[in-house]
Parts: C-alpha cells; structure tokens; sequence
C-alpha cells in the first residue's frame, strides 16, 4: 500500500495529504468503474427499479446481522441481497407485473429493516447507512472492493455476450447454446455484491443513482457497445473524482455530491442528442 | 438437391411430447416427423401452442417426450445446430447495440465491449451483403425496420449452417417486396444446403407456395401432410374457414 500512498501524494490535490481522503480517493477510483460495468447492463434491462430495491433491502441485511449479534453485518447483508435478487428474478418470470413484484419486495425488505434496526427508538445510529460516508473506508474495505472489481471484470469477459444475446431474445440465447437463467442469475448477483459491499460508503438512497446516471447518460449519445462500455466508465470516473473533490470542499456527503455531477452529465447528454436529431 | 450439409441430419421425430405448465396442457403427446430439406409449416389458431412448440424443440421450455434427431447414416445426432429467427425482439429500442455488436455476441467468445477486428467485421458485412443488406452493419439494432431486422436474424441464424432452421412467423411486420425476398432466400437455403426448416406462420398463400408440408396444430397434431391436403381437412376449415386459392390471404 506504502507505493500508493506515495504516488497520490503526487497527484495536485491538496486533500491527498490525508489519509482518509486517499482511502477514499481510491473508493471511488474502483468503484466507479465497477458501476459502469454493471450499470450499462442494468439499464439495458430496464433493472433500475431492481437494483432500487436491492438497495433498500440493504436495511434487512443489516438488521439481520444486528439480530445475530454480528459487529459487522456486511455478510448478512450480501447473503440477504442475492437471496433477494435471485428471488425476484424467478418470480418475475410469472405472470404478475415485474414492476408490482418489485415493489412488494422492495417495501417488505425495508419495512423489516425498520422494524428490526428500530428496536427500542434505536434506528438513529444507522442513519449513516442512508446517505453513506466515503470517508469511513478502511484498507480492508478497499481490497474488498477491489476482488469486486476483478471478479467482475473477469465474468464481464466471460458472459457479456450471453447478457447481451439474452437481455435482446432469450430464445435467441438458448438456440445459441447460451444458458438463459444461469446468465441472468450470475449478473444479478453480482449487482447484488457490489451494491451491499459499497452501500457503506455511498448510502442507500443515492447508490442507485450511481449505478443508472453514468450508464443513462452515456447511451443518449451513443450507438455501439463497446462506446457505451468505455463513455459510461469515462462518466463514471470523472463524476466521482470531482464530487469527490466537491463533497470535501462544500463538507457534503460525497455520494450525493458523485450523483449531482452525474445527473448534470445526464441532462447534458440528453440535451446533446435533441439537439442532434 | 443431392448436397447434404455436412452434420448430415436427415429427419427430426418428435414422439410423445407434451408440455404442461402448472395444471394447464400446452402440448399434448405431439408425434412429428419432419425431414431435411423440406420446408414443415406449423399452423393454428392463435393459442394452439405453436410457440411453445418452438420453444420445446429449442430447449427453453422443458417437455416430455422425446425429440430425436436422425443422421443419414441411422445414428442418433446428438448436438444438432439450431438455427433460430424469432418472431420479434421484445428489447428496449434504444439500446446502444450496433448489428455489427449484436452478431458478433452471438458468433465471437471476445466480448463485444472490448471491440473486434476489421477482419471479422468485414465478414459479417460480406454476410450481410448476400442478404442485400450490409448497409446496416453500424447501424443501432433497435433503428431497423421490420424487414431489415428479419434479414439480419436469419443472417445469424445461418451462420453456422443450421441443421435444423427455425422460423417464428418472420415475416410480421415485412412489406410484400420483402417477404417474397425472405422466401425467396429460405428456398434458396433448402434446396442448396439441404437443411430441414419448421416454419410457424399465418400466411397460408405463402405457405400454400413454399411449404412442403404443413402441420395444422392445436395443443396435438389435428392433421398433417401437403398444403393442399391440409387445407381441405375439416379440422383447417374450423380453424381458418375455406381457402380459395393463393390471392386470399388469412391473417387468423
């Protein structure tokens, strides 16, 4: 770690000479790429309510590890996301309204999160899960985040094209010797990972928007794969180093300074495109 | 027609295939034979369970039964190719994803976000071109019309050959120009490469010109052999009333 440390101290930023701010430099440095990797699939799947309620679920996990006494609830919180996540993905296969079937699951997880984590008038002191602290991050949770990084990438290398055949025809898919619900289930369980490993840092009510702002923004301007994949990383990457930069400057919660910059890259793509039609 | 391809598949044979989905029968002991280089039309009402025939013979909808596929030496092929068109594409128009993307997943290992050679891509525009349509190489799939799309998919579903060919209804949404196009380049495919092709369609005046068979379908084979045997059946006149001749055109 000594190396890292010494070449941010090189970088212009005069907050690197903290090290909690070069913790959390290196957070959103992983991550962001990491959301525009699963948020351009997200989006292309019209997931984003999905991935909404994982979030909110975040709330049961913890209380599920509060109830068994855990100090730190990140296991039950990632069991209890792909618990939920793979659960909604086979009901939804039915018949009832994908977007009823979410909402059902995605207020029940909360209220029992409420419930559990509410005990005793005690729900104050995990408020700071709702809008995150970046500036709380260990070493530990930074190479967490980092086998996230790599796992990802290394199924993104493996299974894109099975996403992308099934996210389009999954009979399409399976006359390609694609596995349709394998795919499906190992994407949404790795959203489910990413999101409770880093729901810590960036808080449950804005770590959606940072899945879906970089990832809609980008397609509003692009035609081709392999466009959306590196502008959705690029739009990532500079909205979480400057609302990192932002958050320390105005002393304001940086996942909701990331998601400000990102939206202001939404409306201007978005206005880029109108214009161009 | 004496080229076979070279997995040589020579029949397929379905025997006894239902498939139940919670207490209601969608298919029910399905027995079918259909041969390479013959054109099968599979007919019926809307609900008959063509679809999920389809679907069976794909491998997406889990049936019992057994499906059976032949080579011309006797013996049981095991993995045959599949070639599939499907009816439409039920996706998010706005997707960024170029043709050139789109085929390439379904060809290449290399995930398409990570690019691919001009080489490779050259070859999917030469594909194209065979089927008048490589302007659309670079194109956002989701911008195609209903004609350019079909062509695109059977394009893919070509590429490998296909032992055995599949088409959902592919012509929905097709101007009169295209569809004779589409069928035009489907006979081209039997009679030259001698795959076996299973055709799900309302069109009987097409289907009434380029099937060499026709399975008129409701939840079981009601009936089954030449169009125009099959036309004159009753159980085709309760379904889609009498057929005069290939002016008329059903769209039931």
């Amino acid at each position: 770690m000594e190396w890292i440390n010494t070449m941010l101290e090189l970088l212009p930023f005069s907050f690197l000479q903290y090290d909690f701010m070069k913790n959390a430099f290196l957070a959103v440095l992983l991550l962001a790429p990491l959301f525009a990797l699963l948020g351009t699939m997200t989006v292309n799947n019209n997931m984003a309510f999905f991935s909404d309620a994982l979030g909110h679920s975040a709330l049961t996990g913890i209380g599920i590890g509060t109830l068994l006494g855990l100090k730190e609830p990140l296991f039950c919180m990632i069991a209890f996301g792909i618990f939920l996540s793979l659960a909604i993905t086979k009901v939804k296969d039915g018949t009832t309204s994908s977007d009823t079937i979410i909402s059902v699951f995605s207020s029940t997880a909360m209220a029992i999160g409420i419930v559990i984590l509410s005990q005793e008038g005690g729900f104050a002191k995990f408020s700071s899960y709702l809008i995150g602290d970046v500036l709380t991050v260990t070493q530990k949770d930074l190479l967490l985040i980092f086998v996230v990084l790599l796992l990802s990438y290394f199924i993104w290398a493996l299974l894109y094209n099975s996403l992308l055949l099934v996210s389009v025809n999954p009979s399409l898919a399976v006359s390609r010797n694609v596995n349709a619900r394998f795919t499906e289930n190992v994407f949404v369980v790795l959203v489910a990972i990413t999101v409770m490993v880093s729901i810590r840092l960036m808080g449950i009510l804005t770590i959606n928007s940072l899945l879906i702002l970089p990832a809609a923004a980008a397609r509003n301007v692009v035609t081709n794969a392999k466009a959306y994949h590196w502008l959705t990383t690029a739009i990532g990457l500079i909205s979480a180093l400057s609302g990192l930069v932002l958050s320390y400057e105005m002393g304001t919660s940086a996942g909701a300074s990331i998601v400000v910059v990102a939206a202001l890259f939404f409306f201007i793509t978005f206005f880029m495109a109108k214009i161009n039609k | 027609m004496g080229i076979h391809n070279s997995c040589g598949l020579c029949r397929v044979e379905l025997k006894q295939v239902s498939v139940k989905s919670g207490s209601d029968i969608l298919l029910d002991n399905i027995n079918l034979e259909f041969h390479c280089g013959q054109l099968t039309a599979l007919i019926g009402r809307n609900g008959a369970g063509k679809t999920t025939l389809l679907k069976a013979i794909l491998g997406e909808k889990k049936h019992s039964g057994k499906i059976y596929y032949e080579k011309h030496d006797g013996n049981e092929m095991k993995h045959p190719t599949i070639g599939y068109v499907p009816q439409q594409l039920l996706f998010d128009k706005n997707m960024p994803l170029s043709v050139a993307d789109f085929m390439m997943a379904a060809k290449s290992k290399i995930p398409v976000w990570a690019g691919y050679q001009r080489a490779e891509k050259q070859k999917l525009k030469k594909r194209l071109s065979e089927m008048d349509c490589d302007h659309v190489l670079d194109k956002k799939l989701g911008l195609l019309s209903g004609g350019e799309l079909q062509r695109v998919l059977l394009t893919m579903a070509i590429d490998p050959m296909p032992d055995l060919l599949i088409l959902d209804e592919p012509v929905s949404g097709v101007d009169a120009t295209g569809l004779d196009l589409f069928y035009k380049k489907v006979t081209f495919l039997r009679n030259t490469y001698h795959i076996a092709i299973l055709l799900v369609s309302h069109d009987l005046a097409l289907i009434h010109r380029y099937a060499d068979k026709v399975v008129l379908l409701d939840k079981t084979v009601a009936e089954q052999g030449d169009a125009k045997d099959v036309f004159a059946t009753k159980a085709f006149r309760q379904t889609f009333g009498y057929f005069s001749g290939e002016d008329t055109k059903w769209n039931g």
